[in-house]
């Protein structure tokens, strides 16, 4: 995590940015497209693999098909979107999603700024504990799924049980009793180490100096976390924050392999509704008018993220 | 804030001087904190020590209440998952993996060069375009990718994912290593083209070697979502093409007790992503945060 060099790539980048302008009113035709070659391979790809499908979402969203049933495709206009408001499965599977998501991200992130400030003292062995503490990311999330639900949140042989009884808790049926709560542990334990790296890369970003100078000036452990550390961090945890967001939203795994959406559709997120819906009930049309319904939300909620990203990584021309 | 600014504490000591030593007491706060942070790692890491305690167990143990902290390993189970047909997932995830992150950086490379050394206009509009099919819920185009997979004979092929897979790596690699070669310094590359290099010799003795340690990183990020890939892998494949997270749940047995030999699947299945993992910790910052943490 070398961070000395952020100043000189940014001056860097100015310098680019400066040639970049300069270039875009002096280049001719033949040169922009010269430019334009390397990138076109990847932006066409893209646009074909993901744009297209989407559009093909859309036209779906529009009729009533079903795969099991070949006759039944027509045209439909907005049906299947009037659907989706009366859906209140729908409904509880945006709030579990919504619920899943910020539990999650807000509560590994927590954990993830303790962790780092933790981590960023010396102490022997750190390297160590650091391994260790960043190994549940890095687990398979199908066998962290399956690791929570079958050895650990079991009801009658899992670990997590055996340990609540030590001090006298009746065993719990986790999975079937609190299923989304089950769910966000299982990822909060995945996203804590996630989050504890970002916050701890922001953490010895800070310059040495200025750590220095407040304890001169008399700034106790407690006032430069508030006045230096914690606004130095920010752009870490704004940044943890938002992709944690993008990741856990689209959560699958966990709740297909902890609850399958269970117990009935109490756990479902859109994610695992819409798989439902299209792959177990074969309805292409309101899978699909879910799919663009979830779309629209998201370029909502993301157009907002987006800026913030854009600030966060510093993107000039 | 200036460092000359004299300490305005400077008298506290000896006021404090009757008590315990600041010194002392600083060292064992520090042996507390030290204390709690090996509880914490040991307490995080404790269900990863419980899988692949499990893995060596024999099933009665596994399922035990209570349950079995001292048992006699047996390697009983990892012959069973190595002898049970695990071969064709492992070769369809080997192929999928691979291919997709060699693809990813055939195209990411080039492009990445596009948007930073030789820059074409609106930059970042085509990387928000990039960023923003990130963003696109994977739910919202699995419907028509079935369905038109289904109409070409595509389901259950393997090329079918490493298409989907190179297409979910590229924005994250494109970003990713614009930032690597953002920080090649421009006076670089001028140089060797003053010294005569052709363009291709620059690329090729000049950049490459620089942006090395980049494309390296982006691999691994490219490598860890592919390998770990299950939604598209459980919609579009059956049999013929399944990967090795299909294996993992194929496991779970509706006859008999199976925990043993699911732990032991999903370690395996897991090691090679954790054992890259630790070995590229910092590349592995670098890469989740798509660049933007160096």
């Amino acid at each position: 995590m070398t961070t000395t060099t952020v100043g000189h790539a940014q001056s860097l980048r100015r310098a680019q940015s400066s040639r970049a302008a300069r270039d875009r009113h002096t280049l001719p035709r033949a040169e922009r497209w010269r430019r334009r070659g390397p990138l076109l391979p990847a932006l066409i790809f893209t646009i074909v693999v993901t744009q297209i499908p989407f559009l093909v979402t859309i036209w779906y969203s529009l009729r009533s098909r079903n795969l099991l049933n070949p006759g039944s495709d027509q045209f439909v206009g907005l049906a299947n979107y009037g659907d989706i408001v009366l859906d209140s499965t729908f409904r509880q599977a945006a709030v579990n999603s919504v619920v899943i998501t910020l539990g999650c991200v807000v509560v590994a992130m927590a954990l993830g700024i303790g962790l780092a400030l933790l981590l960023d003292r010396s102490f022997p062995g750190r390297s160590v504990a650091r391994t260790l503490l960043i190994t549940p990311f890095l687990l398979m999330p199908v066998a962290s799924s399956v690791l929570w639900s079958m050895a650990i949140l079991n009801p009658t042989f899992g670990l997590f049980n055996w340990t609540i009884g030590l001090v006298g808790i009746d065993p719990v049926d986790w999975t079937s009793t609190f299923p989304v709560l089950s769910i966000v542990m299982a990822l909060v334990w995945q996203w804590t180490p996630f989050m504890m790296l970002l916050v701890l890369a922001g953490l010895q970003a800070q310059p040495k100096d200025v750590l220095e100078a407040a304890q001169m000036d008399g700034a106790g452990p407690g006032r430069t976390f508030v006045s230096i550390t914690l606004p130095q961090l920010r752009r870490y945890i704004e940044l943890g924050l938002l992709l944690g967001i993008i990741y856990v939203v689209n959560t699958f795994d966990q709740i297909y392999l902890m609850t399958a959406g269970g117990p009935g559709t109490a756990s479902a997120n859109l994610p695992f509704y819409i798989y439902q819906r299209a792959f177990l009930g074969f309805d292409v049309g309101q899978a699909a008018a879910m799919g663009v319904v979830v779309v629209i939300a998201t370029i909502i909620v993301a157009s907002a993220a987006l800026r913030l990203i854009f600030r966060s990584f510093d993107v000039k021309e | 804030m200036t460092a000359t600014a004299p300490p305005r504490d400077a008298g506290a000591p000896a006021a404090r001087a009757p008590r315990r030593d600041p010194a002392t007491r600083r060292r064992s706060t520090g042996m507390l904190l030290t204390t709690l942070t090996w509880i914490l790692a040991v307490g995080f890491f404790f269900p990863v020590a419980w899988l692949a305690m499990t893995a060596f167990k024999q099933e009665a143990e596994a399922q035990s209440d209570p349950p079995t902290f001292f048992f006699t390993p047996t390697l009983d189970q990892f012959r069973a998952v190595v002898e049970g047909g695990s071969g064709t997932y492992v070769l369809n995830s080997v192929i999928a993996t691979g291919v997709s992150t060699l693809l990813v950086l055939l195209l990411g490379i080039p492009a990445a060069y596009a948007l930073s050394i030789r820059p074409v206009e609106k930059v970042s509009d085509v990387l928000f375009f990039f960023i923003s099919t990130k963003m696109l819920p994977v739910v919202a185009v699995i419907v028509p990718i079935y369905v038109i997979a289904g109409e070409i004979h595509a389901l259950d092929n393997i090329w079918t994912l490493v298409v989907l897979y190179t297409a979910m790596n590229l924005p994250l690699a494109v970003w990713m290593m614009r930032s690597f070669f953002q920080e090649v310094p421009a006076e670089v590359l001028e140089a060797a083209a003053m010294d005569g290099a052709g363009l291709l010799k620059t690329l090729r003795s000049v950049l490459m070697p620089m942006v090395a340690p980049g494309i390296a990183a982006t691999a691994l990020i490219c490598v860890i979502f592919a390998w770990n890939e299950f939604f598209f892998a459980l919609n579009l494949t059956a049999s013929r093409a399944a990967t090795v997270p299909l294996f993992i749940v194929s496991t779970m047995t509706s006859e008999g007790l199976f925990l043993a030999r699911l732990c032991a699947a999903a370690l395996l299945a897991s090691l090679p992503v954790i054992l890259a993992g630790w070995i590229a910790q910092k590349q592995l910052v670098r890469g989740l945060s798509m660049g933007a943490i160096k």
